[in-house]
């Protein structure tokens, strides 16, 4: 771990101002990630901006029926929110399913938006690796791949994002609130992380110098059926090999409309709005389950130790939305 | 000896446990001293080759770095491989820290950072700069099976020698397995990370805080390698927070440690990084063949057991894999083989039932499958092939009461009611499988010492320099002291982990409570004599002519057996002589009746798993593990010891890995959130039964050892219960669910 400058910024304007023009300025909340890489060298900040006493910890509604999440509210306190879990109880599972106890009190919702992923290589730097070291290559493509990705991955980089969080809010549809130095905007979820491509440096589009500041629920959090299945290698604090973030809109056990995210198969949680659509107007039965699922999977790729993992996402989605449909039938 | 039982067999708190959950108890590195320097390793990139430059230039410049060592700037060392070894030392050549520029292992410390802070030596470990001449190495431990050999001399003992007529038996056998069972390399990862303070004392010695399971050996391994005497250099490990094997041997940053504090004449202290702890001595590898030829009936007539182990390119380490028929299974016709890879890797080290654990999954793997296969009930082709001796000794046990174990254990488990088809319960997406397998490991007793202080005023203090290492030693010793001569446990108190100790054997080997416990009980009888011979003394007194066997020790007084109110009270009796203190040392040996007999724990271990049917995920949901262990001293630590075994056997069976990147060398997922252990949520029910066993050969106590044989057997009947939820039999280990669904 490296010698760094530390400040604490008071308000949203401050904070950017401190990292604008400033490659090597990192903002810190909870810390749960950034830190394990500094004190391993694989990240290190020369500026460490911390964001903690930012108005950012509120949960609120939004004019359009919504709900926003401030960017500084813990994972714990989102989960066990009461708007979070009636209204988006697909949200609340996701995180519990994540992490432990003590680091869901620590982190963030915007942190987790921003966690790296957990490929062994990256976290070595005796091995290369594109993502650490643009350009040194990628170890695990030819190595222990069994965590890795099966879609949208390139030559350069299979990693996967590690988060539960982020699979929820991509089916959700949320939009995340950022500020820069030339104002707010808003990212749609399925564009705020990135396939990896030729830069896999680049978690996400995020610019270096924006800060998170909330992320939006939208209105429809499809509370009456929805599951979170995550399959993973023990029954706590391990990332999914796969997991699904299933919410359906059913009428006379016909589905009016499906949202199906996955995790742990890619650089970003995985959505395929045109798969989907094969049960739009469909009965919720096994039989059209498999058909999405087959249809999502479609171009998935193995490297040998994830192979499995094709097979296993395809039974993951079919099991997650029987759950669904069952959950209040 | 005929033992009372005010404390014997009673569920004792620990005696420490309010220091421990107050965090009074203080481990290695929480020792502290004015001046405290810190040392932080630089760890090898490369597997194997040399270190090409090494500029420490930058890390010097650095605020708070007082020195950078490396192998150019190293104080002179012993010049002997004989100085580097120590108790635990397999054949071969030791690894020496920072002797030359040669790589022989992928994360070999090269240089040690010392600074005023942690935080400066930390970050002065990534101003060093290395440049390294890669060498041709491998690490793959399959891929050189072809090069497997037998050592000239093995660690422990070489492989039984076969008997009958193996192959001829094989072949005419109505029933054969022949299968290979294979696991990676894991690692102890105990909670504490390896750590070492060096503290000068004001005449000029040196404590040593070590995490280590025998500080003895700690001390000798110093004294040799720094020509230091026994007085220069004092090592104390008053508290261990776990070892399992790790600490058995002293590893790198003790010498490190030493070497800093030596050459800055400043204390110094030397943690590890949770990813160094992969640099060290871990579980080996380890590939199994093994053949079972068996009648229809499934009686055993041949059985073949066959490994490779991993070990390093400069020592031989080897471990008892394939000797577990002999003592577990009658058969005539036997024959034994182990092997080592030399793979570019640390040696390996003991791992909770080294051999054991690993040798027993195989084979009771191959007992289950062929119990599959003759369509005979796994617990009763058990008791078909029950062996009364230990085969390859030709020697009765000292006891063996692993009927017993088989039939408490089945009967709390309710085995009766399973059905053999695998597949034949359900539970919604759950298929559910029961399989069970027995455990054996070894109850040896080791000469020990240990020293007793009994003052006027009632207290004793006995010492012995062994270790705690979270196993409950201070508390059983301390029972064992009070009940030989009455005293309330609190008026006794035992020391270890303090090399100016009386002697004690490395803390393994399940063997500390029979070997140090025999110490402390014999040392407390002699005071109990000399007592005596004092009461004898006493006006009016009850016991002029009682011989010590007619006396007993109870609240505090000594009685006659014939009629306890006949009593002194011990501090009267002291009084008495007019004397402030009673002192006595002895040292233990395991008899020489002993030697005619096998000494063994045995455990007969059932469970239930829950196994997703489309995700292939592994729930253990029930296990009954029954224990035969001789007496049990205390059985609230005993039954923690068995617990902890029991979910170390469920992450062997189903999570630990160390994945070895053979293109690299290098472990790759060394840390704990990709390392594997179980969490609580992976735990359901635990029970334990510790079946009533009389041993009066085993050693003075009766007590055999608890700390492995919690872990033997678990992972085979994991694996059995697997085969029976889903048909599928998964011969490598950890069965992770891609191996299943």
């Amino acid at each position: 771990m490296r010698s760094f400058t530390y400040t604490r910024a008071g308000d949203v304007a401050e904070a950017v101002n401190e990292v604008a023009g400033n490659e090597e300025a990192r903002f810190i909340a909870g810390g749960t990630n950034l830190l394990d890489l500094m004190k391993i060298d694989v990240m290190h900040p020369r500026h460490i901006v911390d964001i903690t006493r930012l108005a950012l910890s509120t949960v609120e509604d939004t004019p359009e029926g919504g709900l926003r999440l401030g960017a500084l509210v813990t994972n714990a306190d989102t989960a066990y929110h009461e708007q979070v879990e009636t209204r988006y109880p697909l949200l609340s599972h996701a995180i519990l399913a994540g992490a432990t106890a003590q680091l869901r009190n620590k982190a963030t919702d915007g942190g987790n938006l921003l966690q790296r992923t957990r490929c062994y290589y990256f976290y070595d730097k005796a091995t290369p690796c594109n993502k650490r070291e643009p350009g040194s290559g990628c170890a695990a493509i030819t190595g222990f791949n069994r965590i890795h990705a099966i879609l949208g991955e390139s030559e350069h980089c299979i990693a996967t994002h590690p988060s539960d969080m982020c699979v929820a809010l991509a089916a959700l549809g949320a939009v995340v609130h950022v500020t820069g130095p030339n104002g707010e905007r808003g990212i749609p979820f399925a564009e705020f992380h990135r396939l990896p491509g030729d830069t896999p440096e680049q978690d996400t589009n995020l610019n270096q110098d924006e800060i998170i500041t909330s992320i939006e629920l939208p209105a429809q959090g499809f509370a009456d059926h929805y599951a979170y299945v995550k399959v993973r290698d023990r029954a706590s604090y391990a990332f999914a090999l796969v997991s699904v973030a299933a919410g359906l809109l059913l009428e006379d056990g016909v589905v009016k409309e499906a949202r199906i995210a996955l995790g742990g198969v890619a650089h970003k949680p995985w959505r395929k709005p045109e798969a989907e659509a094969l049960l739009h107007g469909q009965p919720a039965t096994a039989e059209n389950f498999r058909k999405v699922a087959e249809a999502y999977l479609e171009g998935a790729k193995g490297y040998g130790h994830n192979t499995f993992k094709i097979e296993l996402a395809k039974r993951a989605i079919v099991r997650a939305l029987q759950q669904a449909t069952e959950n209040k039938a | 000896m005929t033992m009372k039982t005010d404390y014997i067999g009673k569920p004792t708190n620990r005696v420490d446990g309010r220091l421990k959950v107050t965090g009074q108890a203080k481990y290695a590195a929480e020792f502290d001293s004015p001046g405290l320097t810190y040392g932080f390793v630089v760890s090898s990139r490369i597997a194997k080759g040399k270190i090409k430059s090494i500029d420490t230039t930058e890390a010097l410049q650095l605020d708070g770095v007082l020195q950078v060592f490396t192998h150019e700037n190293r104080p002179q060392t012993a010049w002997f491989d004989k100085s580097y070894q120590d108790e635990d030392s397999p054949p071969g050549s030791p690894f020496r820290p920072l002797y030359s520029d040669e790589i022989q292992f992928s994360q070999q410390p090269i240089a040690l950072v010392v600074a005023d802070t942690f935080e400066a030596a930390r970050y002065g470990a990534t101003l060093v700069n290395v440049t390294y001449e890669d060498a041709p190495f491998s690490t793959d431990f399959e891929g050189n099976r072809e090069k497997a050999y037998t050592p000239e001399k093995y660690k422990s003992q070489p492989p039984p020698d076969a008997r009958g007529d193996m192959a001829a038996a094989f072949a005419s056998a109505a029933m054969q397995i022949s299968e290979e069972y294979t696991h990676t390399s894991e690692h102890h990862n105990p909670m504490e990370m390896h750590a070492s303070t060096a503290i000068w004392e004001e005449d000029g010695t040196l404590t040593i805080y070590d995490k280590t399971q025998s500080v003895q050996n700690s001390q000798k391994y110093i004294d040799q390698i720094f020509g230091l005497k026994p007085k220069d250099a004092r090592v104390r490990s008053p508290f261990v927070g776990g070892a399992f094997g790790s600490g058995l041997r002293p590893q790198y940053q003790l010498f490190l440690t030493v070497m800093a504090a030596l050459e800055l004449k400043r204390p110094v202290r030397v943690m590890l990084t949770r990813q160094q702890m992969f640099s060290f001595g871990h579980r080996p590898a380890t590939i199994q063949k093994l053949q079972l030829g068996a009648s229809k009936e499934g009686k055993l007539e041949a059985v073949r057991h066959e490994a490779f182990g991993e070990t390093s390119r400069f020592e031989d380490y080897a471990e008892n894999v394939v000797v577990w028929q002999n003592v577990l299974y009658q058969c005539d016709n036997v024959a034994f083989d182990y092997k080592l890879i030399g793979l570019d890797v640390y040696t390996p080290l003991d791992m909770r039932a080294p051999g054991g654990s690993t040798g027993q999954f195989a084979l009771e793997s191959a007992m289950d499958e062929l119990a599959a296969a003759s369509g005979i009930n796994p617990v009763a082709l058990r008791l078909k092939n029950y062996t009364e001796k230990d085969q390859n000794e030709d020697a009765p046990f000292t006891s063996k009461e692993l009927r017993e174990c088989y039939r408490q254990g089945a009967e709390k488990f309710g085995w009766e009611k399973r059905n053999p088809e695998p597949r034949s319960m359900k539970e919604g997406h759950q298929l559910i499988g029961w399989g069970m397998a027995s455990g054996a490991w070894e109850a040896s007793q080791q000469q020990a010492s240990a020293k007793a202080l009994l003052t006027v005023d009632g207290k004793l203090t006995v010492s012995s320099a062994t270790a705690d290492i979270g196993t409950g030693t201070y508390t059983v010793m301390t029972q064992l002291a009070a009940e030989t001569l009455g005293l309330q446990l609190e008026d006794v108190s035992f020391k270890l982990g303090d090399s100016a100790l009386p002697d004690a054997p490395l803390e393994g080997g399940s063997w500390t409570v029979s070997s140090v416990g025999s110490a402390v009980t014999l040392v407390c009888d002699a005071i109990g004599k000399r007592l005596l011979k004092l009461a004898r003394k006493v006006k009016d007194t009850p016991f002029a002519t009682a011989g010590y066997d007619e006396v007993i020790f109870s609240e505090g007084h000594m009685r006659l057996r014939s009629d306890p109110s006949k009593a002194l009270a011990v501090t009267r009796i002291m009084r008495s002589a007019e004397i402030n203190y009673l002192e006595e040392e002895v040292t233990s040996k395991p008899a020489e009746k002993q030697k005619k007999y096998a000494p063994y724990a045995h455990s007969a271990v059932f469970v239930e798993v829950r196994v997703d049917e489309d995700f292939g995920t592994i729930k253990v949901t029930r296990v009954v593990s029954a224990i035969a262990g001789g007496r049990i001293i205390n059985t609230k630590t005993a039954e923690s010891q068995i617990l902890g075994g029991v979910v170390w056997g469920i992450g062997m069976a189903l999570e630990e890995e160390s994945l070895m990147d053979t293109t690299y060398g290098r472990f790759m997922n060394h840390n704990l959130a990709e390392y594997h252990v179980p969490v609580n949520a992976d735990i359901h029910s635990i029970d334990v039964i510790f079946v009533e066993e009389h041993d009066e050969i085993v050693n003075p106590i009766g007590a055999k050892g608890l700390g492995e044989i919690g872990i033997a057997g678990v992972a085979g009947a994991i694996a059995n219960a697997v085969y029976h939820a889903t048909g599928k039999r998964v011969r490598n280990l950890p069965i992770t669910l891609d191996k299943v669904m």
